[in-house]
């Protein structure tokens, strides 16, 4: 049906972002030529080059540790836990100054749309550093044994699905308690994590305590396998993870994991209808289904499946995909050429398996990549899209009859990183959620995150948890696990 | 037929008078069935309705769609005097704006109704013949319909009498916060049936709700579903005299609730959130809602209204911005 209310384009504007034609690597205060051979990020929605970027050699990686480690010998461990809070609470501020400048940046190199960039990601990354400037002078107070202490430096390598907000996660805990870190960015979403070294310039933070180093796998696995890196912290894919748990072992390197998952959204006869619906799109379709807890697994009761399905395909057919940069977008761009071949591969597996694909009639852009809102029904527990994850804007329907059934359904997964229970039921909500083995169990909402909760998997999702009080324990020797 | 498991029930010819359209034919036909089935409608989250209406508040809407959604707005006005004070002359005056609400640029749609007390209602009937602009008087004891029915009944005959050809009504928020479902609804039926004009289709009927007294998300979403079984032709937010009225989450409840009932009854119902809808802004994000909510057939005077006074002149502002360039002043839109 076309509306006669037909939304104008609403672009915000590109000109309030700078991008040179080339960026060297962040080491000890200063941005220095990598080693390596450059690459080009490019704009998911539109394939333009953006820029060129250093790719980080070994030896870059190596540079980058040795100021890691001074700063944390000479200047970062020794300085006084209230004054490493204060350069937080700097960099927290910068942040929010230029939010606008991180949200048009992200969309354009990431091809989030503008909306979540601007209301989500960049304000909860600035959230996350004026939690953790927070804790800085409190760690003798945090419950976590009597004299906890940092590490030393920490190796961090993010994926490219939320650049600004993982390196949030990973730089603003080592940082309040102590440590040093060499960060890696994703080597599709290199963009914003330069413009952040440019905010520990301007925060005049001292000289290698932040080092970023920019490139692809190789370059992540020379972090990672640093002979000098005492905190490995990786967030990406579980085949990833294991290589990283498989390079660790046996060394004195403590690891932090946050991989995959293929979570279940539970939504229960009782629930409130409308807005379990909005829960199902706002799980599996934020950030174009690229999130690790996305709610990619709808277990729906059986008694009410036909009506949540047909609220379901009426809402997503109002999904606005489209120019990240348009104000209106709730969709955007697939990351890469790549992630969307995946995609595609595993849609056609679910419709030669025998699942039922449902896409809403939805202009795509020409030029970038695309992949419309899918909803696949008559999914069973066997099928590949019920049990791998996506990734993507795809959502698999399974059904439950009872609420054992659900539990049981859930939890038959690899993963365990997030899971969703809908209903209007408060007992219900307490007793499922205590059953499910998923680090985190959202009731009557999805996707929400905030710096005081921590964040975590269970089995192939990983280990360790990121935020909160939990997620300072990661960072910190000499302290008790309650 | 009997009902056996309902010792309350209805006598069949009772039933008969007051139907609510098929599949709920039947749900009336007695207190514990309704209760029931006000009940047992979806429960509404509350946390998540504010999200979804504040995502939504976020729609940026721009150029030739803020051109359309000004004047579609402008359209969609029942502008509204309900003061102890009012005159033939505020009426007179008001109507005249209704008829033209910009006099220096005659392109400016004309509103939708004008909204007084029904003693009042002739005189809006002479200012606006000819216009095809409606003339809506509140009644039922309007604003608290603390009265008999048999006043309340007196009271809308009488605002048809005078020449209203759409009743705004307000239920018996005591009836309905105490449990007593059927009365509200018996009543809302009586209302209809004085609602009729020979001759003449019968007037249209508004059903205030006044939300901001039944409070929560749930209590809206059951009176809206009263409303609409009871014969309702439009639900409406508030009566203005209470605070808060309209807000955005109500709407959105407000809204579903026509959508679903259409799809299962195929009856279209309108939706008028009146009462603190004062800027340009509001009635855009109202205008999204029901866009994105209900749907696009909702986007015409017929199925929505925005009941204000103060909202006209703010559109008139933002109207002549949108065409010169450059804000006026309030001494370029009339005061009534």
């Amino acid at each position: 049906m076309s509306s006669p209310f037909q939304y104008a384009p609403a672009p915000e504007s590109r000109s309030i972002v700078d991008i040179a034609p080339s960026y060297g690597l962040f080491i000890d205060g200063e941005f220095v030529d990598g080693t390596g051979e450059a690459f080009k990020t490019v704009n998911p929605a539109t394939e333009e080059v953006l820029t060129e970027v250093s790719a980080g050699s070994a030896a870059d990686v190596d540079r980058a540790v040795a100021a890691a480690r001074r700063a944390f010998t000479r200047t970062w461990g020794p300085m006084r836990p209230a004054d490493r809070g204060k350069y937080l609470f700097r960099i927290a501020r910068l942040l929010q100054e230029r939010a606008r400048e991180f949200a048009v940046l992200e969309s354009l190199d990431n091809g989030k749309p503008i909306r979540e960039s601007r209301d989500v990601d960049i304000p909860l990354a600035a959230a996350h550093f004026f939690y953790h400037a927070g804790w800085a002078d409190k760690l003798d107070f945090a419950g976590l044994g009597p004299n906890p202490r940092p590490l030393g430096v920490a190796g961090q390598v993010i994926p490219w699905n939320f650049p600004m907000l993982m390196l949030a996660w990973k730089v603003a805990p080592a940082l309040a308690t102590g440590n040093t870190v060499v960060l890696k960015p994703a080597e599709t979403t290199p963009l914003t994590a330069l413009l952040f070294a440019e905010i520990c310039q301007q925060a005049d933070l001292p000289p290698g305590v932040v080092n970023i180093v920019t490139g692809a796998g190789d370059t992540g696995r020379a972090v990672v396998e640093h002979g000098d890196v005492d905190k490995v912290a990786f967030t990406g894919s579980t085949e990833v993870g294991k290589s990283i748990a498989r390079a660790v072992a046996g060394t004195r390197k403590s690891l932090t994991l946050e991989l995959g998952g293929k979570a279940a959204n539970i939504v229960f006869d009782d629930a409130p209808i409308d807005q379990a619906v909005e829960g199902i799109v706002q799980g599996i379709f934020f950030n174009q289904g690229h999130v690790c807890c996305a709610g990619s697994r709808l277990l729906v009761q059986e008694n009410i499946h036909d009506e949540v399905i047909a609220s379901l395909q009426r809402r997503i057919g109002t999904l606005r995909v489209g120019d990240p940069l348009d104000k209106n977008t709730d969709i955007g761009a697939i990351n890469s050429a790549e992630q969307l071949a995946r995609i595609r591969e595993l849609s056609d597996y679910g419709e030669a398996e025998g699942a039922n694909r449902w896409q809403p009639a939805c202009d795509l852009p020409d030029r970038g990549y695309w992949f419309p809102p899918t909803v696949f029904t008559d999914v069973s527990p066997a099928h590949r899209i019920a049990r791998e994850e996506v990734f993507g804007p795809v959502l698999s329907v399974l059904t439950f009859r009872t609420p054992d059934e659900a539990v049981a359904k859930a939890n038959n997964s690899t993963y365990g990183l997030s899971a969703g229970i809908w209903t209007e039921k408060g007992s219900r909500i307490l007793k499922i959620a205590d059953q499910l083995r998923a680090g985190v169990v959202w009731a009557n909402t999805f996707n929400k995150f905030d710096p005081t909760s921590p964040f975590g998997g269970y089995k192939q999702s990983g280990y360790g948890r990121e935020g909160g009080r939990h997620g300072l324990t990661g960072y910190l020797k000499g302290v008790t696990h309650s | 037929m009997t009902h056996v498991l309902d010792p309350d029930a209805l006598p069949d010819e009772a039933r008969a008078l007051m139907a609510p359209p098929p599949p709920y034919d039947d749900v009336t036909r007695s207190d514990a069935a309704f209760r029931a089935f006000l009940h047992g409608l979806p429960g509404v989250d509350q946390v998540g309705a504010e999200a979804r209406v504040a995502m939504l508040g976020t729609r940026s809407i721009k150029t030739t769609a803020k051109a359309w959604a000004i004047d579609t707005a402008i359209s969609m006005v029942d502008l509204t005097t309900l003061e102890g004070a009012d005159t033939p002359g505020k009426v007179r005056s008001l109507a005249t704006k209704a008829k033209r609400p910009d006099p220096g640029d005659p392109t400016a749609p004309q509103v939708a109704a004008v909204c007084i007390y029904g003693d009042l209602a002739g005189v809006a009937v002479e200012t606006l013949a000819g216009t095809g602009i409606h003339v809506a008087a509140v009644a039922t004891a309007f604003p608290s319909g603390r009265a008999s029915r048999a006043v309340k009944i007196a009271d809308v005959q009488d605002a048809v009498a005078n020449g209203a050809d759409e009743i705004d009504m307000v239920i018996d928020r005591g009836a309905f916060l105490s449990g007593r479902y059927l009365d509200v609804f018996e009543e809302i039926v009586a209302v209809k049936e004085a609602c009729a004009r020979p001759g003449q289709d019968p007037a249209h009927l508004k059903v205030i709700l006044e939300t901001g007294e039944l409070v929560t998300l749930d209590n809206v979403r059951r009176a809206s579903w009263l409303a609409m079984l009871a014969g309702g032709d439009f639900i409406k937010t508030s009566t203005g005299k209470i605070s808060p009225a309209a807000t955005l989450p109500v709407c959105l409840v407000m809204l579903e609730a026509v959508r679903d009932f259409r799809a299962a009854t195929g009856r279209q119902i309108g939706v008028k959130p009146a009462g603190g809808i004062r800027t340009t802004k509001d009635a855009m994000k109202h205008l999204v809602l029901v866009n994105e909510t209900a749907g696009p057939d909702w986007l015409t005077p017929d199925w929505f209204r925005l009941g204000a006074s103060s909202l006209l002149n703010d559109l008139l502002l933002q109207r002549q911005k949108l065409r010169t360039g450059h804000y006026s002043g309030p001494d370029y839109v009339t005061v009534d």
